[in-house]
């Protein structure tokens, strides 16, 4: 009786049913904690590239978003730099991976803006979100810019799927920290962005856009060249009002 | 480890033999003499790909117990139903739905290590080890015997990845569950003194040279040839 052919497809249909339901009923259950854990590393993300991976690593999750409260505010842009007003519109709920797939003109841009506590007035950098592919899956950062709008004051990058070992040594703060320092703008004023070149170990300290690569990571590399590449390109507008605003308040 | 799994056994349930001397083997067995990764050689991937630190290998390895253990139950609970025609379909559904409950608690509990270990969870389904002990074991035994052999296994399983991992990251990285060693000893001897990590040991290949040498090493010990 066991093995006539309607025992198996019901035993088959159960099984599936049961196990069906389990899974269903524990992605309900814990999603309140997973899209809690979500944001949080998203706001991590966000502080790692304005303050250090110590710092940061020593915070609890409590802390994490006291500070972020206390220090982020955050706008949308569209691609011209204007600020977007729409209702409902939060930078927080802007999904860039969203936007990703929509022609540049029409994405929504997020910039995070991280200033003194408390204090939303005393600038001390902005922070881009950017948004590519690399070699297997997305990838994703944030990118610091200093006041003077020129100078990356740091860098965290993310990934879905890269090798470990290779290109997913982008989350490394090793490979990070080489962005520290890096200009965006050359001497003519042309976004040139930061290019991360092939071969692992030689010496860029004298050329303000390049940095060492990852060996064995091409790939990855080139994605995330493009990714910084294209942001800072769409951010632009709003990176050019930003300093010719800064250099009126100069004078 | 071992130690402390039949003492609980021990706490839970002192009388009907539970403790039998066959008992007792099906746990002990499979941490030296028959352990699955030095002698029969599964699980190999997970033990290479996830060991260059302790921390997350110590999540792998609960998650692996969790998901033997559990596997084994369930199936032993359901041996007598199972239509052996579909039996590995079933099995995998079970082994599957399990891995895909650890991968979601983590993702709720510990995002971190959820991003760190992120496909590495998932490949415990396609872990032999997992599969091995269901067909092998569960399938013909009481629930009681196979809890105690999936135990057993994913123990053997743990500790050899966890060796591997401490020896990975402590010659790799130079600390041991993130305790930075080496930068400690170094400081002792003097501020010129810097001792160096092997990068060699956080590539994959650290891996198969450390577990060729515990295996080599239990092998000498034991006598254990291969037929």
């Amino acid at each position: 009786m066991q093995q006539s052919n309607t025992y198996v497809i019901v035993f088959s249909a159960v099984l599936t049913v049961v196990l069906g339901l389990l899974l269903s009923g524990s992605a309900q259950f814990l999603a309140p904690w997973q899209q809690e854990a979500i944001a949080l590393d998203k706001k991590k993300q966000i502080l790692g590239a304005v303050i250090s991976g110590e710092e940061l690593d020593a915070m609890t999750p409590e802390q994490i978003n006291e500070f972020y409260g206390a220090n982020i505010s955050a706008t949308v842009v569209d691609i011209n730099g204007q600020e977007v007003t729409d209702q409902g519109v939060t930078a927080e709920k802007v999904e860039v991976a969203k936007f990703y797939k929509k022609p540049a003109e029409e994405r929504q841009y997020p910039v995070y803006i991280y200033h003194e506590a408390g204090d939303p007035s005393s600038v001390k950098s902005y922070v881009f979100p950017v948004y590519g592919a690399g070699l297997w899956d997305a990838i994703w950062g944030y990118v610091a810019l200093d006041t003077d709008m020129n100078t990356i004051g740091g860098i965290t990058l993310a990934h879905a799927g890269e090798t470990p070992g290779l290109g997913a040594r982008i989350t490394e703060p090793g490979v990070q920290a080489r962005y520290v320092g890096k200009k965006i703008f050359d001497e003519k004023g042309e976004l040139v962005a930061v290019e991360m070149k092939k071969g692992e170990g030689k010496d860029y300290s004298d050329n303000p856009h390049e940095v060492d690569g990852m060996s064995g990571a091409t790939i990855t590399a080139n994605g995330v060249n493009a990714m910084i590449s294209n942001y800072l390109q769409h951010y632009n507008a709003y990176i050019k009002s930003k300093s010719t605003a800064q250099a009126v308040a100069g004078l | 480890m071992s130690a402390e799994t039949i003492e609980k056994v021990i706490d839970t349930k002192p009388a009907e033999g539970l403790l039998s001397k066959r008992r007792k083997k099906l746990v002990t067995d499979p941490l030296i003499d028959d352990n699955p990764i030095t002698i029969q050689v599964l699980g190999i991937c997970s033990a290479l790909a996830v060991t260059t630190q302790m921390k997350p290998t110590l999540v792998m390895a609960i998650s692996v117990i969790f998901v033997i253990a559990l596997s084994n139950v369930v199936i032993s609970l359901m041996r007598n139903t199972i239509p052996s025609r579909v039996r590995i379909i079933v099995q995998l559904a079970v082994v599957a739905t399990l891995v895909t409950l650890v991968s979601e608690l983590l993702k709720a509990f510990s995002y971190d290590m959820y991003k760190e270990l992120s496909v590495f969870i998932g490949l415990i389904i396609t872990n032999c080890i997992v599969m091995g002990r269901l067909e092998a074991f569960a399938l013909g035994n009481k629930p009681y015997d196979s809890l105690l052999d999936g135990l057993g296994s994913a123990l053997g399983y743990s500790w050899i990845i966890l060796a591997v991992a401490f020896f990975r990251e402590l010659l790799g990285s130079g600390s041991v569950f993130g305790y930075p060693v080496y930068a400690n000893i170094s400081s002792l001897i003097g501020d010129d003194f810097k001792l160096a990590t092997n990068g060699l040991m956080v590539s994959p290949v650290g891996a198969f040279i450390i577990l060729g040498l515990i295996v080599w090493v239990q092998r000498t010990k034991t006598g254990y040839v291969e037929h």
